[in-house]
């Protein structure tokens, strides 16, 4: 078993998260502890075997396509950290040209 | 005495026969939560105005009339808070809708009263991954109550809360109820919506009743069980009337003993108490069997990839975009999300979090997240072997009782393999229960609860709550 299973500082990047680095190193011993305890499952032959997704049988749940009630707008924007003109605020996405 | 204390059988029968009104229900459990809520730590919040409000109105005739139930604080409620146990949510967000549950509980004549802690987002077995506060075990107060649903389970043991609900996503309403000595009952996938419930793991969540007996969890989950078109993988199947077989008794059925339940790692005494709890099942008439559900012991790996990778999905919501927190002055979008993330989570949040991008990511995916689901299938085929025997499952919830406040924050994989007995049953998407079946002496002059925990199939939730009726002491 190799003792370094994850780059904690490339995933946190992937999942959004700034990490600090006493976290960074608190996370890679801990996490290389439990993906070492996950190791125990490639010892099993899995082959033929279906994965499971849901433990029951929901597939294909389909409704009727009618429109139905929404919330109202200002209930939505009550919890919105920064609004303005009825809509959320968030920092500039296009960069300028 | 305190109607606090009460059954909400017992509650049901003395507001029916006009005895007391719920408002004297809210104003006794106003005064119990004000007077031993300090050192117990179960509420977030309450408002009890709102509270005196419904029970003013509310309709006796209803199944749950005049009868107060407190949320885990993860259940959404038209205007009220839902922290969820996170910084993340708790400046300021108020619930702009009812959760599936909220509805029901209302439509039955429940008055919701207060909000009760959890770990952060349901993930934990302590209640101490809470960011907002610490919840103590009201049988010892050095000790913790279980969790993730631990404020659902030490409001209802300390009299704070008539009954509660919880969610539980690999033990997270048996463990604290084991620990705290009350009933706590897992349904089967998909009996209950989850819609407005937030999401940890979505092939594994569901909500269920922590209650002071049998009886009431039967009450409870007949309320909040059936179908809603909100939630996909929740099942339209009839719900039976869970009260009615619940005085069945035990003769003749068959109840299996799995010997993976059995072996190292489980506290002497918590394993004695299990097994004269199936003796006394046994002399009620119930044949033991002794059954194997040989994958048992790869539940911890199969369920810590797959809850941590269905919750990073899922997480991926709190942003800072849309409610919650969002960090101050970004420099632009990503720096937003990052920093209000960073921010807003706690560690056992981000462990997951990493943990579940991990396993989901190119290269990693089959490896573990596939595999995973795989063994899963494993684990489910055994139970069904198991109740091609047998009616139902005899099982520890828990290894040992509770232990201290402050164990194991440096060692979350120890934590981990303690859920071992509760996990199986949220993979293979069966129904579990929780009944006390003793106590054990901590050696410092307290007694601490000890959990049976019955499984049975899948929608069998009336054949559950006959066995657990029987065992209830």
């Amino acid at each position: 078993m190799a003792t370094e299973h994850i780059d904690v500082r490339y995933v946190a990047g992937l999942a959004r998260l700034e990490l600090s680095e006493e976290e960074c190193a608190v996370f890679q011993r801990q996490l290389d502890a439990i993906l070492g305890h996950a190791e125990s499952l490639a010892a099993f032959d899995v082959t033929g075997i279906e994965p499971t997704s849901y433990p029951a049988p929901v597939y294909d749940v389909m409704r009727e396509d009618v429109p139905g009630e929404s919330l109202p707008r200002e209930a939505v924007l009550a919890n919105a950290p920064d609004q303005a003109q009825d809509q959320i605020r968030v920092p500039k996405v296009i960069a300028d040209a | 005495m305190s109607l606090a204390t009460s059954s909400i059988s017992s509650l049901r029968k003395r507001l029916q026969a006009g005895e007391i009104t719920a408002v004297d229900i809210i104003d006794d459990l106003a005064s119990a939560v004000s007077a031993r809520d300090g050192e117990i730590g179960a509420y977030l919040s309450y408002d009890l105005e709102a509270a005196r409000a419904a029970a003013t109105s509310a309709d006796l005739s209803k199944p749950l009339g005049g009868i107060p139930i407190a949320l885990k604080d993860n259940i959404n409620v038209l205007g009220q808070p839902c922290t969820c146990g996170s910084r993340f949510l708790s400046t300021g967000y108020k619930a702009p809708y009812d959760a599936h549950v909220t509805e029901r509980l209302r439509g039955a004549g429940a008055v919701l009263f207060g909000r009760v802690n959890l770990d952060e987002f349901a993930m934990g077995s302590a209640t101490e991954n809470s960011a907002l506060k610490v919840t103590r075990n009201p049988h010892d107060l050095s000790r913790i109550p279980g969790g993730s649903s631990g404020g659902s389970a030490a409001a209802v043991a300390a009299d704070l809360a008539i009954a509660a609900l919880g969610s539980d996503t690999g033990g997270s309403i048996r463990q604290p109820a084991s620990h705290c000595g009350v009933v706590g009952l897992k349904p089967s996938y998909g009996r209950v919506s989850r819609y407005g419930l937030v999401a940890f793991a979505s092939s594994l969540d569901q909500i269920g009743p922590l209650t002071k007996s049998v009886e009431d969890a039967a009450l409870v989950l007949q309320a909040i069980a059936g179908n809603d078109r909100r939630d996909s993988t929740c099942l339209d199947v009839p719900v039976p009337d869970y009260s009615e077989e619940l005085n069945k008794g035990v003769a003749g059925l068959r109840l299996g003993i799995p010997k993976e339940y059995f072996g190292e790692g489980i506290d002497p005494a918590v394993r004695a108490h299990v097994e004269a709890a199936a003796k006394r099942l046994q002399a009620a008439g119930a044949e033991l069997v002794d059954i194997s559900l040989p994958h048992t012991e790869h539940a911890v790996a199969t369920y810590y990839i797959i809850a941590p990778a269905e919750a990073s999905s899922n997480l991926s919501r709190f942003d800072g975009v849309r409610y919650g927190k969002r960090a101050a002055n970004p420099d632009d979008l990503l720096d937003l999300y990052r920093r209000s993330r960073e921010d807003g989570f706690g560690p056992e949040v981000k462990r997951r979090i990493i943990l579940g991008t991990y396993v989901l990511s190119s290269g990693y995916y089959d490896a573990y997240y596939t595999r995973a689901q795989k063994v899963r299938t494993l684990i489910r085929r055994d139970f069904e072997k198991a109740f091609e025997q047998v009616d139902a499952i005899l099982t520890p919830v828990a290894p040992s009782p509770a232990r201290k406040i402050g164990g194991y924050a440096d060692d979350p994989l120890h934590e981990y393999l303690s859920d071992i007995f509760t996990l199986g049953p949220n993979l293979a998407g069966i129904c579990a229960i929780s009944v006390p079946c003793g106590t054990v002496p901590s050696g410092e002059g307290t007694e601490l609860p000890v959990g049976l925990q019955i499984l049975a199939p899948h929608l069998a939730e009336a054949k559950l709550l006959r066995v657990a009726k029987a065992a209830e002491l």
